[in-house]
């Protein structure tokens, strides 16, 4: 029996959560039970936990990442109000004692099991199964795959993701199987790690709560990485795109060479590109399995980005910079699924960290109007040689 | 560099025909010579089709000299351009080839506070000084339309006699045609006063762009300072205004048949509305309808003043927009708008508070100077000129009237001293009142010239001629002609098969379609809507047609000639500078052209 941790009060837990008024969101519905990522705001951020948050964070600074929607911790609660659940947990949790690790993984087994046992209020059901209904629908795609992740909340707990231990289902599709794991995300509040972390800490149990993600598995039809600057000189002005065919493993490992392409940031011009032979292409299949596929030569040498898809990747990495505030390195892609409009999204998004590293120093020689338009007249710009633009 | 060179002028294959004696058309001074072999086989010669790419003739060829001493005179003795005198000058076979005269390595340096102060006075004081210009310019055009003259009178006139002035018309007519002479050399001289100063802000501002950028492109370095109300924009703009006040004035239909500009008048003058159309128009056409429709250097071309023809049928094309339901407005607070975000974005970019202070003086600079560089050509080459060319024909007609020419036109057969000649010629005969000699001197040599002068618009003038520098570092040919070391490699390998068409990416955009070549203005009328225009260069005056085309291929120009700037105003994809387009592509090619890449497709 342990003394510290104190018995679970849920209901008191959650009593400080507000209702919601829903909207319409991606052909789905906001409710207390369910946020979209896209319908996203700050208030919301205490009922969906720290990933979902930052999701909805890239979303409202118009970064887009897979669409999807968050199960509010409202619909966490629900499980509670039966007491029988409650006692059952406080009865194990009181159990433990906190040096057998052999024992306690068994009754953190025990306690997930019970979790994941008790059924979800029909309202509950109901609100998943029409979201992910609707997310389907948006996509096009019946039981589309669907990546399920856990997103721990706590109260003035800074570290709620270690004090939550999260998990995520990738490939997950059909109705069933995404509540399935939903239950899943919220049981794994209590595996034997998280629960022997709450206890060196000092956490409440009770202060801790289970949002889940319901999200798009990206599927590529090419995708890429982006550089807010020129690598090879700096120059700022630019986005640099490599590109290729299906998934960015192809590039990443070597096995392809990408197309590349500078576009301008400011005035949105395709300053150079350069077509590759991409004679691979790397596709997920149903399963989530990667399979390598060869390409016709004919597709091979295509641009796999139009004009208008490279000024939106462009743009993308330009809204991550402003959103960072420094020039970074983005991962994206282009869904298959999604609709126009919709299928440009970033995958990641981390600082660039040669150029940045730098020391920043004015441009030479340029105070003095008349000294430097002496020096041009002396050394004037060969404006043809210098900026010739690769031919495709 | 390859180790290939440029045909010696010496040794150029010659046009066909028999064309001996055909240097009397220009003056000994202008062409290649025996006395001058070694000087002149050792330098790098380019021709400049920009500015003069069809054949001269005498008086052509006159302004060629004018402007190149002019700009010269502006490098070398006003300025002190530091590392550049003036553009030697010559005409092979009609066509002018020019080679930039670099100054000592070791005397650049003593030249830079000469230059400073010189030119630091402009920069300081540039809007003053321009707005001074235009009055100068001004008094210098009304100074041409004042010039008289008029043939001489049988008995000259009783006032004459009764204020005992002593002399008459004949000694008039002499000494207005040496004032018309000089009011031409003045008409350069004003041209240039501005001019390679504005350039060298660009150039420095540009150099700026690039060093903060290095791949920014160069058109949006030129957006950044393209000003917004533009007098060389301006006849343009008004047959918008009077095609609009046509189609609100019930007046539409009376353009149906542009060419019938007795009818049109006729139909304008027969009610209230069409006499007011015809009010707004006279309001508009001075000045701004003496524009050109071609460069304003040749004779031929024509002014929309004396050819309203030519106006009319844009103002029908543009009826036909609006009529259409298109909008054929410029939208000047987009344009303001969209400039002031691209600079905003650009500055945003910069690292230091220092870089951006900088980058906003030399835009402002740049800013300043450039509504100069881009209005002269209204006043000077478009305005001036055609009433230089009108004045001209005066002349011509007094010639005519003399039996010396059969067409005044062909005044400029004569070379600028022959006519001092030629009206001495037909003063003395007039004041003894016997036979001239010009009336049998003149003619036939006239159809022999006029014959030359065919013969050399047959030949296919080499693009360079000489030995080919290591590397082109001369400011103004790579300023005023976007003559580069590229541009030179580019002329030596042009005989390459299969080489592809490249040029400068002067306004982005992709598009497809048939090629239509346009070599003069007078062909222009035949390009149809959603052609691609090809063409040595275009003029000003072609503006109306660039609605009507999907893309412009040239085979002169840079970032900043004529069709880069109208292309881009009109969201035109346009590739500038492609030395061979013309040769390359054939009427009714399929042809695709990349105005971001700088590149052109022959597709079929």
């Amino acid at each position: 029996m342990c003394k510290q941790c104190p018995v679970v009060d849920w209901d008191a837990a959650f009593a400080t959560i507000e209702s919601f008024g829903g909207v319409p969101a991606v052909g789905g519905v906001m409710s207390d039970l369910i946020v979209w990522y896209d319908r996203y705001d700050r208030e919301q951020k205490p009922r969906v936990g720290g990933k979902n948050a930052s999701l909805g964070e890239l979303m409202m600074a118009d970064l887009p990442v897979p669409p999807g929607f968050a199960v509010t911790v409202e619909a966490y609660q629900q499980i509670w109000r039966n007491k029988t659940l409650a006692d059952a947990v406080n009865a194990e949790l009181r159990s433990i004692d906190h040096g057998d690790v052999r024992a306690n993984r068994a009754t953190a087994d025990r306690i997930r099991a019970l979790i994941e046992a008790e059924p979800m209020a029909p309202e509950v059901v109901e609100a998943i199964t029409d979201s992910y209904q609707a997310l389907c629908t948006f996509c096009n795609v019946d039981d589309l795959p669907v990546a399920v992740r856990s997103s721990a909340t706590a109260e003035d707990l800074p570290d709620a993701s270690f004090a939550g231990q999260q998990d995520t289902y990738l490939w997950i599709h059909g109705a069933n199987a995404v509540l399935a794991h939903v239950r899943k995300c919220w049981s794994s509040l209590f595996t034997d790690r998280a629960i022997a972390y709450r206890h060196q800490m000092g956490y409440l149990h009770h202060n801790l709560s289970m949002s889940v993600g319901v999200q798009k598995m990206v599927d590529p039809v090419c995708s890429g990485v982006a550089f807010t600057l020129n690598p090879t000189n700096g120059d700022r002005s630019q986005v640099c795109i490599d590109a290729s065919w299906g998934l960015g493993e192809a590039v990443v490992s070597g096995e392809v060479t990408p197309d590349n392409f500078l576009v301008d940031k400011v005035i949105k011009e395709i300053v150079s590109r350069k077509i590759s032979n991409k004679h691979i292409e790397m596709r997920l299949g149903d399963d989530g399995e990667v399979h390598t596929v060869e390409l016709d030569p004919v597709r091979a040498n295509q641009p796999c980005l139009s004009d208008d898809d490279l000024r939106n990747v462009a743009a993308l990495a330009r809204r991550a910079e402003k959103h960072y505030g420094c020039p970074q390195d983005v991962e994206w892609a282009i869904d298959r699924h999604l609709p126009e409009g919709f299928n440009v999204l970033l995958l990641q998004s981390r600082p660039e960290t040669v150029w940045s590293q730098k020391p920043v120093s004015p441009i030479a020689s340029a105070k003095d109007p008349m000294a430097s338009i002496v020096s041009t007249l002396l050394a004037p710009m060969h404006t043809k040689s210098e900026e010739k633009t690769e031919e495709t | 560099m390859t180790d290939r060179r440029f045909p010696s002028p010496f040794e150029v294959e010659p046009p066909e025909g028999d064309i001996d004696g055909w240097e009397e058309l220009y003056p000994y001074s202008v062409t290649f010579s025996e006395g001058r072999r070694e000087y002149e086989e050792a330098r790098f010669w380019f021709q400049d089709s920009m500015h003069w790419g069809w054949a001269m003739t005498p008086w052509d060829s006159a302004h060629l000299e004018y402007a190149i001493a002019s700009l010269s005179q502006f490098n070398s003795r006003h300025y002190r351009i530091p590392p550049a005198d003036g553009i030697d000058f010559r005409v092979l076979y009609g066509y002018p080839y020019f080679s930039p005269v670099g100054v000592d390595p070791e005397k650049i340096e003593a030249r830079v506070p000469e230059f400073m102060e010189r030119a630091g006075h402009y920069f300081m004081n540039w809007d003053d000084l321009y707005a001074n210009w235009l009055v100068k310019v001004k008094e210098n055009i009304d100074a041409i339309d004042a010039i008289d003259f008029s043939p001489l009178p049988e008995m000259e006139d009783l006032e004459v006699i009764t204020s005992g002035r002593g002399i008459g018309t004949g000694w008039d007519i002499q000494q207005q045609y040496h004032q018309f002479k000089d009011l031409c050399l003045k008409v350069w001289q004003y041209h240039f006063e501005f001019l390679n100063l504005g350039y060298a802000a660009y150039l420095d501002y540009f150099g700026f762009c690039k060093q903060a950028w290095p791949t920014i492109p160069d058109l949006a370095i030129a957006r950044m300072v393209a000003g917004v109300e533009v007098d060389l924009f301006k006849p343009n703009e008004k047959l918008k205004d009077l095609a609009h006040l046509a189609v609100d004035s019930g007046l539409a239909r009376v353009f149906d048949s542009p060419d019938d500009v007795a009818g049109i008048a006729a139909a304008l003058g027969s009610s209230d509305k069409g006499k007011a159309w015809q009010a707004a128009w006279d309001d508009a056409a001075d000045p701004w309808f003496n524009f050109s429709s071609g460069t304003g250097f040749y004779y031929f071309d024509k002014t929309w003043l004396d050819y309203p023809e030519i106006p009319y049928a844009f103002v029908r094309d543009y009826i036909t927009k609006i009529e259409d339901g298109v909008d054929i407005s410029r939208p000047i607070e987009q344009v303001i708008a969209e400039r002031d975000r691209i600079v905003a974005e650009y500055t945003d970019l910069l690292l230091t508070e220092e870089d951006k202070e900088t980058f906003a003086g030399k835009l402002g600079l740049a800013r300043t100077v450039f509504p100069y560089v881009e209005n002269h050509n209204f006043y000077i080459e478009h305005w001036t000129m055609s009433r230089f060319w009108r004045k001209l024909r005066e002349l011509g007609a007094v010639l005519a009237k003399e039996g010396f020419v059969s067409d005044p036109q062909d005044v400029v057969y004569f070379r600028r001293d022959e006519l001092d000649e030629v009206l001495w010629d037909i003063y003395s005969a007039w004041a003894v009142n016997a036979p001239s000699a010009g009336t049998t001197y003149w003619p036939p040599k006239i159809e022999q010239r006029k014959a030359w002068i065919d013969s050399f618009s047959k030949w296919k003038a080499p693009k360079a001629l000489g030995e080919p520098p290591e590397v082109i570092t001369e400011p103004f040919t790579i300023m005023l002609w976007g003559i580069t070391s590229d541009s030179v490699n580019m002329w030596l390998g042009s005989d390459d098969e299969g080489a592809g068409i490249t040029g400068m990416s002067a306004s982005p955009g992709v598009a497809e379609g048939p090629a239509r070549l346009v070599f003069n203005a007078d062909d222009i009328g035949d390009v149809l809507d959603g052609e691609i225009l090809v063409a040595p260069i275009t003029a000003p005056s072609w503006a109306p047609v660039f609605p009507k085309i999907k893309a412009c291929v040239t085979d002169i120009g840079g970032m900043m000639s004529h069709a880069a700037i109208v292309c881009r105003e009109y969201g035109v994809p346009a590739v500038t500078g492609t030395g061979f387009g013309t040769d390359k592509i054939s009427n009714g090619d399929m042809i695709r052209v990349d105005g971001s890449a700088g590149t052109v497709e022959i597709l079929s």
